[in-house]
Formats: C-alpha cells, structure tokens, sequence
C-alpha cells in the first residue's frame, strides 16, 4: 500500500497556466487538493485611487489596463456610467460604432480563452488557430483606434474616432470568415474525446452555488441560468438586435466551453446585424460640456462583458473629478468560487478548473 | 441644466467663459431654426411621432431601426428641400419686417444669419464633402445669398441699413466659414475646430457690421456687399470688444431663458420603480417593525434603482430579509463595496432578485471611529472578497466574516489608502 502524507505546494505567481500573477497556495495529500488558498494582489495598480485625482476622460486609459483581454468593454462601462448619470442621449452611428468593437472584442477575446485553454490542458494547435483570427480581429480594431490592446476609445458621449473608409465592410466580411473558421475549431476540438475527458463533470457547481457566489457571464450562464444583462437590461442599443443567449446546464468545465463557443456565433449574429443597420452618416460624437461633471449623486451600472458583469460605481460630489469610483470586475468576483471547486480533485484538473472560470488577473487584482 | 452649466463655468476664465456664452447663444438660435424648418419640413410626421414611440414594442422598435437608417437618406433629401424653401422664404421678410421694431429686426436678422452659417456647417461636417449632393447644396445656397442680398438691397432704408450691413457681413462670415469647413475635415477634431473657427469668425463679423454700420449709414446702402474681406479683419479688430460684451449679454439672457425653460421640467414624474420600492418598505416594516429603515429613495441618477438605507444595527437583519423573505427573494449579490463620505463610511450592496427580475441598493452608513458593521458573507458567499477588498483599502470591519484580512495590500501595509484622510507611509522619510 501507498503511504501519503500532506504537503504544500505553491504555484505562481509566476505561472503560465495563470495567464498573469496568481499565487494559489495548495495542500496536497499525495495528488488529491485538501485546500486551496488563492493569493492575489500582485497586480494592484490602486485604478480607484488614482481616479479620484483624474478627469472622467482621463479615467478611460485606465479602465483598458484592468480587462485588457476586452478593453472595449471596460471603456464602455464608465462611459455609461457618466452618461447614465448625466442623461445624455448617444449619437446613432456612436452607439453602433461602439457596439461593433464591444463584440469585436468579446469574440477575441473568447479566441484568447479558446486557445489558452486548450494549450493549458495539454493541445497545442487551436491555440495558433485561434490567434490567427484574434490578430484579424485586433487589426480591425487596431485601424479604428491605432491601438492593438489598449484602446481608449471611446469617450463620454460617443467614441474618439470615426470608422475609416471600408472599415465597416472589413467587419462584414469577416463575419462569414469567423463563421468557418468556427466550424474548423469544433471539428478540431469539440467532439475530441481526450478533451471531453477532460472537462467533461469536472469543476461542478450548481445553480444555487452560482449565484451564492456572485459568478457570472459564461460561469453563470452553465449552470441554466439564462441571464445576460445585453437581454435582461439593455443597454447602448442591443435590443435592436435579434440574439440569443447560449444556456448549458451541467455546470461543468465542458458546459463553460461550450456556452463561450456559442457566444461567439452570437456576437457574430449581432455584428452582421449591426453591420448590416450601420448609419450611412452622422456624427459620432454627442455635444457633451468640454469638462465633464456629472451631477451630485451616485450611479452603478452594470453590462456584459465577456467575463460578465462588468459594473461601476460613481459617486460624483459635481467635480471634474469622481469623488469615489469603484469597478465592479468579474474575474474578482468569479475566481472566489476556485477553493471551494479545489477541494478534492486531483491536481492534474487545477488547471482546467482555473482556466474554465476564464480570468484576467488585470482585472482580479484591479 | 442651467445649474450645471453655472457650476461648469466657474473653472473657466473669463475670456473661456464668453467664448462658451457665445456658443451657447448660437446653439439656440441653430435649435430655433432647425425647429422652425422641422415644422415646415414634416408638421404631420412631427406631431405623430411622440405617442407613437410611446406605443411601440421591442419588435417594432428593431424594425424601426432597421427603417430609420434607410430613412436618413430620405430626410437628408428633405432637409435640402427645407433649405431651399427657406431660401426662397428669406425674401418675404421684407414685406413683415417694417411691423417690428428695429430691435427686433436686428435680431432676427442676426439669429436667422447665424443659424443658416451653423446649419451649412453642420450639414457639411455630416456630409463630409462626399455626398455629391454637396454641389446643388453650395447653388441654392448661392441662390440664397443672392435673395437674401436683394432683400437687404430692398430694405436699405436708412433705418434698414444697420440690419442689412449685419446680414450682409454674418453672410460673408459665412462664406469664410464655408471655406475652413469646405477643406475635406478628416476627424471629428477638424471639424470642432472649424466650427470653432466660425462661430468666432460669426460673432467677430456681426460687431464689425455694428461698427461699420455706422460708416455706412453715411457711406451710402450698396456698399455692405461690396466689402471686401481684408477690411473685416481691422472692423474685427476694432469690434472684437464689442463683439465680447454682446456674447457676455446674450449669453446671460439665454441662460434666464434656459432657466424659466428647466424649471417646469425639473417637476419629473414619479419613476416607475416607485410602486416597487413602496413594495419592499411595506413588505420590510410588515415583518421587522416601523423604525428599521434610515431612509428609502429612488436612485434616479442610477437607473431608477429602489435603494434602501438601512441603520447600521438592523443592517444585518434587513440584508438577511432581503434574501431570505419569500416576496423578495433577493438571491444575488452584484457589487458590494465601501466609500469614505468623510463624515462616515458607507457600504453600498446592489442586490439582484433572479426571481422577481428586480434589483435594489442596500447601503449602510457606518461611524468613522469604529468603523465596523456586520459581515454579510454568511447571506451570500459573493461578499466575501468584498468585503476583504472594503476592509483593506478603507479599513472597514466586518464582524462575522470568515477571514478577514488584506487582500490587494501585503498584509505588513500601513493605513487605508482609499480613505480620503490617508498619508502613505514610508519608513524612510
């Protein structure tokens, strides 16, 4: 008989399996998780500190450091933020403009997590397939806004610059391209039984645990919660849009890959649609006061980023200057549920259980 | 809107402020005219619009929006027509016009200049110099100009004179603007400049024609349109002054204006999470008694959430009503964090109900000296970093929660950094 004893193991913060600088301090008896402790905070940048010395366009390169796997996202929500509080109505072509980067970037980045997790659990080829159409992705946004990963796009009121010629139809193209390409990867990946043994009954959570532990986006929407706030609580224009909201029920590893996949033909049904109603002209830019203050009071917002719920919080004291600002960031909220997952697997499925939540430590560590 | 606006002003300096004044001044003479030439352009479609809009469902929403892109074209086409309409229609002032005083004639005359040289503007920077249609819009235009001049030709009445200069010299302005915006502006900042440039170059022209009018009177009434563009610069010069204090003083009339116009609007009505939020007080003081809450608003800056303020010893009691009470039901913690208000600390939750769809703020105000309120990660495990977050930035304890220690900070940091009193600490200095 085999004799097994407890030990620590420590892995990070510097791990390639944690896509940044996680630290999770494990006990192990022989292969077996007895507890996990994550440790994070390596990436502390101290953003809502330093916001309550900026100006509210000033906050925006920020937000673009935080998720910087889907900054279109983070730009949007404090954008929203302020117009919601200082009721400001959005230009037309803004709205679709900002839209289109939004599930530009939430396919890209679904890309990143597609090929990352594969490589992670062991094949290396998606990960160069997915990249390859991640970098279309990232040049058209890149023509848009002269920046590959931090954009600083858009601006309260509408976004800083307009499509360039033939830009919207770069987007139309690529949309049948996706499409194959997506098709190509589920021939590779999806019905691939070393991957389904994988993932598939590992990292179970249930319903009740789901929203006990405050996940959401892809985490949530596996557990049969049908939830997005782009449906639930529309915002910029999406209800224009006919979309629906991929829902798995398993819980598992295997249900969180199959429900980002969907995603990402979803947001191509949204692109073509957008593409398709895209304004012929307009301007991109609402008449905003040249120094923005948000009148006395507070806000929170939230929308869907591609981790899910992405919120922010201003309390404006009418300064140029947020008197408080806090994110509410996903990947923060979503990893509290990985030592609970930990406890009793094998060690060998940490790492697919950590990658199936899908975190930006950008993002974690705020 | 006018207390914004005021407020906004102070960080400027004057000459900041004047140059705003004016622009504002034009903005609603621009908005005036675009009415007027909405009403004439579609008074049917106009009066429809609001209630229909009011009617519409989600489905018809998507299909309006799908028609309203192809529609633009079609209103562009329309606008151009309005225009030339109104070309037309700038002769016919002359016959209503000697029934006003001058005072106002003057006005008029210099609102209804200004708004044509901001529409142009406006219709150029849209079109971007690619539609070409930009050519028969530059014609009647032209034509325009041409009527608007024999109009003021007509009018040369001495008492006329002034007016006419103004119309003639706002035209010439115009023509300057059109050829700064004329430039194929590639971005938006271009475009802001170039207006920019014309608004000033507007206003600048009108003091000038105030100042030469005078000359004029003497001088003899063709003499406005033969001016040439060089001599503006100098009556500019001399003007500018002028020009300023007349911004200064439209402005302040615009904003009593906009004041008396914000005023009615100020009286909202009650939102419609109003009944929702009665719901819950009914609901809480049914169950935990009359003297729980500290105070219940709609949160109309956030989207109209029902928020809840609850006193900090029923803090607990009420977070576990929420989600534990079977009408309410609130299972979901969607952000919770805390804020240093100086005199207190708050902690602001936004809960979520997946089964009634409903959301609500629960916020707890907290004494600054002790600093400590109840932990609610027993009621939703989501808290619990949160709560880690609030404790090690503000330095808010929260009894009963599992671990309460730094998480973003390593654990030997000294203070809170977002409190607003905090000094950072460094051994060294």
């Amino acid at each position: 008989m085999i004799r097994t004893e407890e030990m620590l193991l420590n892995v990070g913060p510097q791990h390639p399996s944690t896509h940044g600088v996680f630290r999770i301090v494990l006990k192990i008896d022989g292969e077996t998780i007895i507890e996990a402790t994550p440790v994070i905070g390596y990436l502390h940048r101290g953003t809502e500190k330093l916001a309550e010395n900026l100006q509210y366009t000033q906050i925006i390169p920020y937000t673009d450091r935080m998720d910087y796997l889907a900054a279109m996202t983070n730009n949007y929500v404090i954008c929203h933020a302020v117009e919601t509080m200082m009721s400001l109505e959005i230009p037309e072509r803004a709205e679709y403009l900002r839209v289109i980067v939004m599930e530009l970037g939430r396919i890209a980045s679904h890309l990143v997590w597609f090929g990352t997790y594969l490589l992670d659990i062991g094949a290396m080829s998606p990960f160069l397939y997915a990249f390859r159409e991640r970098e279309a992705i990232i040049n058209m946004l890149n023509e848009i806004c002269g920046a590959r990963l931090t954009f600083n796009y858009m601006r309260v009121g509408g976004v800083k610059w307009d499509a360039p010629d033939g830009w919207i139809e770069k987007v139309r193209d690529f949309v049948p391209y996706m499409r194959e390409e997506l098709a190509g990867y589920h021939d590779l990946v999806t019905g691939n039984e070393i991957f389904l043994n994988r993932v598939k009954g590992i990292g179970f959570y249930t319903k009740e645990e789901a929203l006990n532990y405050s996940l959401s986006g892809a985490n949530l929407r596996c557990t049969g919660t049908n939830w997005d706030l782009r449906k639930d609580e529309p915002y910029s224009i999406y209800e224009r849009f006919d979309f629906d909201i991929p829902v798995f029920h398993t819980g598992d590893a295997w249900a969180r890959y199959q429900c980002r996949m969907q995603e990402i033909e979803e947001s191509l049904k949204i692109l073509e649609q957008a593409v398709e109603q895209f304004p012929a002209e307009g301007p991109v830019m609402a008449k905003v006061p040249r120094i923005i203050k948000p009148p006395k009071g507070e806000a929170f917002v939230r929308i869907e980023s591609p981790r899910g719920e992405i919120g922010c919080y201003i309390a404006s004291e009418g300064k140029k200057e947020p008197y408080r600002l806090k994110f509410r960031r996903p990947s923060f909220y979503n990893l509290q549920i990985l030592p609970k997952l930990l406890v009793g697997e094998n060690i060998s499925n940490l790492i697919t259980i950590l990658g199936g939540i899908d975190i930006v430590l950008g993002e974690v560590d705020g | 809107m006018t207390d914004k606006q005021n407020e906004s002003n102070e960080g400027l300096s004057i000459e900041e402020q004047k140059k705003k004044a004016a622009a504002e001044a034009k903005a609603k003479a621009l908005e005036l005219a675009k009415q007027r030439q909405a009403e004439k352009a579609k008074p049917v479609e106009s009066a429809e619009q609001p209630t229909a809009e009011l009617e519409l469902t989600k489905e018809e929403l998507k299909k309006k929006a799908a028609a309203e892109a192809k529609a633009k074209a079609l209103e562009l086409a329309k606008q151009r027509q309005a225009e030339k309409a109104k070309a037309a229609e700038t002769a016919e002032p002359t016959t209503t016009e000697p029934e006003l005083t001058k005072e106002e004639q003057k006005k008029k005359a210099a609102a209804e200049a200004k708004a044509k040289a901001l529409e142009l503007a406006k219709q150029r920077q849209a079109e971007k110099a690619a539609e070409p249609s930009d050519t028969t819009d530059e014609t009647s235009d032209d034509l325009a100009k041409q009527k608007a001049l024999a109009a003021a030709k007509a009018k040369a009445a001495a008492a006329a004179k002034a007016k006419a200069a103004a119309a003639a010299k706002a035209k010439l302005a115009r023509e300057a603007g059109g050829d700064t915006s004329a430039q194929p502006a590639s971005d938006d900042e271009k475009a802001k400049a170039a207006a920019k440039a014309k608004a000033a170059a507007a206003a600048k022209a009108k003091a000038a024609a105030a100042a030469k009018a005078k000359a004029l009177r003497e001088a003899g009434g063709d003499a406005p349109s033969e001016t040439p563009a060089g001599d503006d610069e100098k009556a500019k010069a001399i003007a500018a002054a002028k020009a300023k204090a007349a911004a200064a003083a439209k402005a302040r009339a615009a904003a009593n204006a906009k004041g008396a116009a914000a005023e009615p609007a100020a009286e909202e009505k009650p939102s419609p999470n109003q009944p929702i939020l009665d719901t819950y007080i009914k609901v809480i003081k049914e169950h935990l008694g009359e003297d729980v809450l500290e105070d219940s608003y709609i949160n109309r800056l956030s989207k109209d959430v029902p928020t809840l303020v609850a006193k900090p010893d029923t803090y607990y009691k009420i977070a576990e009503f929420l989600k534990h009470n079977d009408q309410l039901r609130f299972d979901y913690l969607s952000e919770m964090h805390g804020t240093d208000f100086e005199t207190h600390f708050e902690v602001y939750n936004h809960l979520y109900s997946y089964v009634n769809r409903q959301s609500v703020a629960l916020k707890v105000k907290i004494d600054r000296t002790s600093a400590t309120t109840h932990s609610i990660t027993p009621l939703w495990e989501g808290a619990n970093w949160p709560e880690r977050e609030t404790f090690d930035l503000l330095g808010i304890h929260f009894e009963g929660h599992p671990n309460l220690s730094r998480i973003m900070l390593p654990d030997d940091w000294v203070g809170h950094p977002l409190r607003k009193d905090y000094e950072p600490h460094d051994v060294e200095v």
